[in-house]
């Protein structure tokens, strides 16, 4: 993982951001009951960017892009995705969701169907695109994250990385704006994450915009064009990666990074 | 480690598998293995001889009837305790097996029984259950058809209540009519296997009751036996099963309070009373409630009953399935921008219902078994049908013979549908390589 963090950033240099936000975030709070989870939070994110949100546990990072897609709703402020307002109203929601990709910790692919079945599913039913396009297009995809072979496995099949990046293909072939990445390495062993964390850098060189909550710190000084750090549900500091890693401003931040350091 | 442990075996010794081997393992491992072995091998075969000895050897398969047909029963009483009277069986059976339908058109309920069965295997096929010709047209062309014949039918019974001109009467029967055999024939097309069912049971209910075709018209009052129990039992579980998830789906709703509240009222109601007070209700009260000249049959009254009643169990049951389903599948539903009923059809249910096959046979069986209780609201069913042959006065010392061939069906049905759950979850995880 680490001999990435030394290369120089092709991905930066690919895909330079618009400057157009399509993630807007103006002062969210969230409680959890009486745990107040999100504070204040204020983030505003172009197209093209990446962005990687790191914290310690519990810091509310998950809880931040779940709200992007409203698993989970947040209760005061204003989350604006692609122009769209999160609000109860389902109808925009499923919009938004069709434009927003996620990819869970867990993986989270379907278990009764088959890989090829867990991508194409999606696509068929919701952008009611006909079987034998959503089949190819699903095809590419998993050419892309190099497992086609797999296609008519079941992903209880599968290796843990294998199953990662299937969970990446079936994302990708909504065909989404926005990449959301929720620990996405997390539950993997070790010899696994860096064929996840390849399928990831070269979708983020390919100039998609992604929030990635990850410890990865080599990813991030590779691909982000911003870390953002989180602690007790607040956005302490944020900044490019040289900098947060190279210079970090806060006591919480350098405490984070040390732990983190020291674990690696 | 020696070289002899570390060579490839190409199979293990013989001493490890085989039938010898198994034997050894399983009964003979000690001297107390091997004593209670012997003992049970001896106890075993000396009940399985008496079996044979009583159910075959000894066993009265005739007796002769004197003039005005009433039979002989001596060589029975004669042969009691030693052999079995079979000859209540050859002499009941048809009586037992389609009550009192009249004797020269039993073949009618014989045939209803066939298609029943028939129609059980055909579901039990694999691949039938598959979507037909995907057409939008067909589709909505089917659902107008199917929703004519529920339409037609409520307002045809509300007008017998209301008191319709007759002409009006006349005009919704020949729209119930077309529309049913348009349904029928469209919903082949479109789901072939639904399709199936519905012809199917058409015919057995026009087999049954008669009235066109040149068949006699038969009153649902002299419909029994064989015929009742699988109508009861088929109807019943055919339709708790969609109203139980409907229910189960409600009670565990987070956005309709009201929704949620009604499905639980109705799990805690029906799931309090015994469902002999849910047939009784049916069959004395509810005509109380209704306008007078109102009727409705006895037969459905029951099947409503049984259908209500096998939803609630049924309902927690699939709940117990979508409880046990982790979390993540449904945010990955949504997270793909499914719609509540993507995600509940195509994620949510295939799972969880097939975490939920056995507890699903398991009260499946029960109100198979359970549906013998129509017997209090006066309906007769197959074991009534047994009871009443046992009323004949030279009969009556045999309740033994008549209660093993009733069990023997029974046991056949009930074992036919926990073979088919386990053969359909061995298929199910073996598809997901588990």
């Amino acid at each position: 993982m680490n001999e990435t963090a030394t290369a120089p950033s092709p991905g930066r240099a690919a895909g330079l951001s618009t400057g157009k936000p399509i993630i807007e975030m103006d002062k969210v709070n969230k409680w959890f009951g009486a745990l107040h989870v999100l504070r204040d939070i204020t983030l505003s994110i172009a197209e093209g960017e990446r962005v990687v949100i790191c914290g310690p546990s519990g810091s509310g990072k998950s809880t931040l892009i779940r709200c992007i897609n409203r698993l989970e709703s947040h209760q005061e402020g204003r989350i604006i995705v692609d122009g769209t307002e999160l609000t109860d109203d389902l109808r925009s929601l499923d919009t938004i969701r069709r434009d927003v990709g996620m990819v869970f910790q867990s993986f989270n692919l379907f278990p009764h169907l088959t890989i090829l079945e867990n991508c194409t599913l999606a696509p068929i039913w919701v952008r009611k695109m006909p079987k034998a396009e959503a089949e190819a297009l699903a095809m590419r995809f998993l050419e892309r994250v190099r497992i086609p072979e797999q296609a008519k496995k079941y992903p209880g099949q599968l290796s843990g990385g294998q199953q990662q990046r299937v969970a990446i293909a079936r994302s990708l072939c909504m065909r989404p704006r926005v990449m959301l990445f929720d620990e996405p390495t997390s539950a993997l062993d070790p010899e696994m994450i860096k064929e996840v964390l390849d399928t990831m850098i070269g979708l983020a060189e390919s100039g998609m915009t992604m929030i990635c909550v990850t410890h990865e710190m080599g990813f991030a000084r590779q691909v982000a064009d911003r870390v953002v750090f989180m602690d007790r549900g607040e956005v302490v500091e944020s900044g490019t990666p040289d900098r947060m890693f190279g210079a970090p401003e806060t006591d919480r931040l350098k405490m984070f990074l040390s732990q983190i350091l020291r674990g690696h | 480690m020696t070289d002899a442990t570390t060579a490839p075996r190409v199979r293990p010794p013989a001493s490890v598998v085989g039938p010898w081997a198994w034997l050894r393992a399983n009964l003979f491992k000690s001297w107390l293995s091997t004593a209670t072995t012997l003992v049970l091998v001896y106890l075993i075969g000396r009940g399985l001889l008496g079996l044979i000895d009583w159910g075959f050897v000894n066993a009265v398969w005739g007796v002769p009837y004197n003039a005005q047909g009433v039979p002989d029963t001596a060589s029975c009483h004669a042969a009691k305790g030693q052999g079995a009277c079979w000859a209540i069986i050859a002499d009941k059976y048809r009586l037992i097996l389609f009550g009192r339908f009249p004797f020269d058109e039993q073949w009618r309920p014989a045939v209803a029984v066939v298609l029943f069965i028939a129609l059980y295997v055909f579901s039990a096929i694999k691949g039938v259950w598959r979507k037909g010709i995907d057409s939008p047209l067909l589709r909505t062309a089917a659902a107008i058809a199917v929703v004519t014949v529920l339409a037609t039918n409520v307002v045809g019974w509300l007008g017998g209540i209301l008191g319709l001109p007759t002409v009006l009467g006349d005009i919704l029967h020949l729209i119930d009519i077309v529309a049913r055999y348009a349904s029928g024939v469209l919903l082949l097309f479109v789901w072939p296997a639904i399709g199936v069912w519905v012809v199917v049971l058409s015919a057995i209910f026009v087999l049954m009751a008669g009235g066109v075709y040149g068949l006699s018209p038969v009153a649902v009052d002299s419909w029994g036996g064989l015929p009742i129990t699988l109508i009861l039992a088929t109807f019943g579980l055919a339709f708790a099963f969609p109203l139980s998830i409907l229910v189960a789906l409600g009670r565990r709703s987070t956005q309709m309070p009201a929704v949620k509240m009604i499905c639980v009222l109705y799990v805690e109601l029906i799931r309090g009373v015994p469902l002999i007070s849910v047939l009784f209700m049916a069959s004395v009260m509810f005509p109380l409630f209704m306008p007078p000249g109102v009727n409705v049959d006895k037969l459905l009254r029951a099947q409503i009953a049984v259908i209500l009643f096998a939803a609630a169990y049924l309902a927690e049951v699939v709940r117990g399935g979508l409880q046990a389903l982790p979390k993540g599948q449904a945010e990955a539903a949504d997270a793909l921008g499914m719609t509540y009923w993507q995600k509940t059809g195509l994620i949510v249910l295939p799972q969880a219902l097939r975490l939920v096959i056995p507890p699903l046979v398991n009260t499946f069986i029960g109100f198979f078994k359970d549906t013998s209780l129509v017997l209090i609201i006066g309906l007769f069913d197959l074991l009534t049908m047994g009871k009443i042959a046992l009323s004949d006065p030279p009969w009556q010392a045999f309740p033994t013979e008549v209660y093993i061939v009733l069990a023997l069906i029974y046991i056949s049905f009930c074992f036919a549908m926990s073979k088919y759950s386990r053969g359909l979850e061995r298929e199910l995880n073996q598809a997901r390589g588990r």
